[in-house]
């Protein structure tokens, strides 16, 4: 082709023009910052407030976190080595460490249980959250409520082992009884585990210094540890009446749907905080008389009940996201209910509803600090009770809060980006 | 399976009692009726208890409580109140004060949240960064936590109202006011107050007639549009919606601004009216808080619509402001609004953490003060419900009529 052209046209490049280099601002970190940052004049005029934001916000939090005083006695203490100058006083949070992480009445000799039991629940939730460990560490996840009721709460080890004694005894039951239908299956478990638990508590009476841990009363239960024990108790036990009360709403049966909808919308209708102020000063004019339950009991169950509310919303959408079709198999297969639900609907379900369900744990999570507004020393409470009260501390309010609120940060993103990877693990559709 | 019928497949076979767990045309009424008992036999067992408990403790159910006189006093209340009103007009005041702050803080948290919703999908790396921060400090970090925390800011911030008389000098007093009519002293944000003189009805009137007059010359524009192809401008509304209410008010003034005065009192600020400090540490701190999950929602909504969308008005023809009008919004709002109205019963439900900055709002003085007070915690508490209650199912009610109006009309 060139040829011809060689004969037609007065000159034709047969070499290439070498390769040069870009302008400079269209390379590099100015061609970055012209399109990310200058594109246009309103961008560069937001670019510049944006900076001007960082700068002010930057200018008083640096100083502040850097030149901050950690080791004083009293708020007086840090003014004195501070001297005028700028700087937080986070002595409070060396001085008051354990206050605001156990509460002020959990024996000090003791703050090793409560360490290790959230040391082993990282261990035991492991497994549940990264499908790649071993299956075998399930074992552990299985045994982690009553190791972590012995080693918080003490007492003899007879209690826990009992009521886990039953659980495997109802366990058996069920996998014999099942047979003959899922309802027998499961009164048989409740009736066995029943049994196993009566006469284990008689066990347990005769026994009380087997393996104790000194007890600890639940009212000495507080700062983070308190937060963190709502927060994981009250998730994992709302997951399971969450979904029943979801395939109670879903159900074709009028009165047990009448009776799941009117508990959603009402607790779903009211803030937590009435909730709680049920639990402080009403609920124990429903129990039987002389019945005392303590305080963070009935803070469980009510919270409890409000977040398995919340779950039975979400994983509603996750039952009317599936398909039909997904329904007609299972009915086309000659399952039953029980067997429909367990092996088909809920598996994917629960799949979808993942990322509901992480916001609502984290919600859940966050609201627990409510408890401090009925008098119960959870972190916040303690910040706002005994520590800003007392003489030495009246007055260092940032430090304070601004721990409290990284501990909160540091879970509640940890659990948000957690969610986000396992929703890109599970993504099935191949978009 | 044992629940096999054997021999009723066809129906015609006689009934047996077995028949009542294993078939299924059975199983669901014995289900039923199960649920039924237990509930009842619940009910009634926490019933007993309630009754036998009063009964110990000499107490019974009753609302009278509520006609004796509250004997304390509430620093915002926007109707008459004082502690010798009833402890229902306490509750009543709760009540206006819950609905002020929601109203307020609905308002606000929507501003917000769109703006940053809008510059986190931003282009301008630096500020969509900015907005990233802002969601996700707020978002993870519990909301008592902020209300304490802007609580604090408000509390500490502001000046003695004699400052103001001592920087503005004797010539000027009220030249340290805010545009001459904003002041934030210690004792809370001082803003002019609307004063309602005879006549204000006057002004009201027009206004509405302004509205719907600006509603019908919009629907004239349409049907212009459509009927004959032209183009009628859109501004007329404007000025049908402002002329008349301004010219009656210009004619009448029977609306005034009572401006907040430094001058006549040396110690406080006369006129105006005051916000107090712990109602702008709420309104703030629900505003921004649930402003960030709104951002979320608004972010959402807009990358819900897909590409070819925007691409495919623009391929029509349509103007830039068109295809935002027309294409875009409709079908973001369509995903925006649901979760955005949950977020304003969320933020509804959220005020109620009032008692922590010490703003008077229902849970504050019914569920709080009168709740000890009387001892009348059965009632209080359920009333307190019940007004939630009512609340969060009249905003359900309106998400719902909304859902099916923008519902796709599918086939």
């Amino acid at each position: 082709m060139s040829d011809t052209h060689a004969q037609s046209v007065a000159y034709v490049r047969d070499t290439f023009i070498a390769e040069q280099a870009p302008p400079t601002r269209e390379a590099g970190a100015v061609k970055w910052l012209r399109e990310n940052l200058f594109s246009s004049i309103p961008y560069t005029i937001l670019t510049l407030l944006a900076l001007f934001v960082i700068w002010q916000l930057l200018s008083g939090f640096l100083p502040w976190l850097f030149g901050g005083v950690w080791t004083a006695d009293s708020i007086r203490g840090c003014r004195e080595v501070l001297d005028g100058a700028r700087g937080g006083c986070f002595a409070v949070l060396t001085e008051r460490w354990n206050q605001l992480l156990f509460g002020f009445s959990y024996p000090s000799s003791q703050y090793w249980r409560p360490t290790l039991a959230l040391v082993l629940l990282f261990v035991a939730v492991a497994p549940v959250l990264f499908p790649d460990l071993p299956r075998k560490l399930l074992i552990v996840t299985l045994l982690y409520p009553f190791t972590a009721y012995w080693l918080i709460w003490g007492g003899t080890i007879l209690v826990p082992l009992v009521a886990l004694l039953g659980v495997v005894v109802g366990y058996v039951a069920f996998t014999y009884a099942e047979r003959r239908g899922f309802a027998i299956g499961l009164l048989a478990a409740v009736a066995a585990a029943a049994v196993v638990w009566w006469m284990g508590g008689l066990a347990a009476e005769n026994g009380q210094f087997l393996l104790r841990l000194t007890p600890v009363q639940s009212r000495d239960m507080g700062g983070f540890m308190l937060n963190m024990i709502l927060g994981t108790v009250c998730v994992s036990l709302s997951l399971p009446f969450g979904i029943l009360l979801a395939l109670g709403r879903q159900s074709k049966l009028p009165i047990i749907k009448i009776l799941c909808v009117a508990f959603i919308e009402f607790v779903r209708g009211v803030p937590l905080i009435t909730l709680l102020f049920v639990a402080n000063v009403v609920l124990a004019y429903f129990l039987p008389p002389g019945t005392n339950f303590d305080l963070i009991l009935r803070v469980i169950i009510m919270i409890t009940m409000f977040a398995s509310a919340y779950i039975a919303e979400v994983i509603r959408g996750g039952l009317a996201a599936l398909p039909r079709g997904q329904y007609e198999a299972a009915d086309s297969l000659g399952l039953d209910y029980a067997q429909a639900m367990r092996l088909i609907i809920l598996p994917q379900a629960l799949k979808i509803s993942i990322p509901g369900i992480v916001n609502v744990a984290v919600g859940l999570f966050k609201d627990t600090t409510l408890v401090s507004i009925i008098s119960m020393f959870d972190v916040v409470g303690m910040i706002r009770g005994p520590i800003l009260a007392s003489t030495d501390w009246n007055g260092v309010y940032w430090e304070l809060y601004g721990f409290a609120a990284l501990l909160f940060f540091v879970t509640c993103y940890g659990i948000s980006q957690y969610s986000q990877w396992l929703e890109r693990k599970l993504a099935t559709d191949n978009r | 399976m044992t629940s096999v019928p054997d021999s009723q497949s066809d129906g015609s076979g006689g009934f047996r009692p077995s028949m009542l767990l294993n078939d299924t045309r059975y199983r669901g009424l014995t289900f039923q009726f199960v649920a039924l008992v237990l509930i009842i036999f619940l009910v009634g067992w926490l019933g007993m208890n309630l009754v036998s408990n009063l009964a110990a403790a000499g107490l019974n159910i009753s609302y009278d409580f509520l006609d004796e006189p509250a004997g304390y006093d509430i620093n915002q209340a926007l109707i008459d109140y004082s502690s010798r009103s009833t402890h229902l007009r306490a509750a009543l005041v709760g009540v206006i004060n819950t609905l002020l702050v929601a109203v307020l803080g609905c308002i606000t948290a929507t501003i917000i949240g769109v703006t940053a919703g809008v510059l986190r999908l931003s282009k301008n790396w630096l500020v969509a960064r900015l907005m990233s921060v802002y969601v996700e400090a707020f978002r993870n970090v519990p909301v008592l936590i902020w209300i304490l925390a802007i609580g604090t800011v408000v509390t500490v911030s502001g000046a003695n109202p004699r400052e103001f008389l001592t920087r503005g000098g004797a010539v000027e007093p009220n030249s340290e006011l805010i545009l001459g009519a904003f002041a934030l002293t210690n004792r809370g944000f001082y803003a002019p107050s609307v004063l309602l003189g005879p006549g204000w009805i006057a002004v009201l009137a027009a206004l509405v007639g302004g509205i719907v007059g600006a509603l019908l010359w919009r629907r004239h524009v349409r049907q212009t549009l459509f009927k004959h192809g032209k183009l009628l401008p859109g501004w007329p509304a404007w000025a049908i919606l402002v002329l008349p209410a301004l010219v009656v008010q210009l004619v009448l003034t029977p609306v005034s601004l009572s401006m907040p005065d430094v001058a006549s009192n040396n110690f406080n600020i006369q006129g105006g009216t005051l916000i107090g400090k712990p109602l702008i540490a709420l309104w703030l701190a629900l505003s921004v808080y649930t402003g960030a999950f709104i951002a979320e929602n608004v972010r959402a909504g807009i990358l819900s619509v897909s590409r070819g969308q925007t691409e495919a008005a623009a391929a029509l023809g349509l103007r830039p402001r068109r295809i935002m009008n027309l294409v875009v919004l409709p079908q973001a709002l369509r995903v925006i609004i649901p979760p955005l109205i949950s977020q304003y019963l969320n933020l509804t439900k959220n005020s109620s953490l009032a008692i922590a900055v010490g703003y008077a709002d229902i849970t504050a003085t019914l569920g709080g003060i009168t709740l000890n007070q009387t001892g009348r915690a059965i009632e209080s508490v359920l009333l307190l419900m019940l007004f939630y209650l009512v609340i969060s199912l009249s905003i359900s009610a309106v998400m719902n009529v909304y859902n099916a109006s923008v519902a796709l009309k599918e086939r």
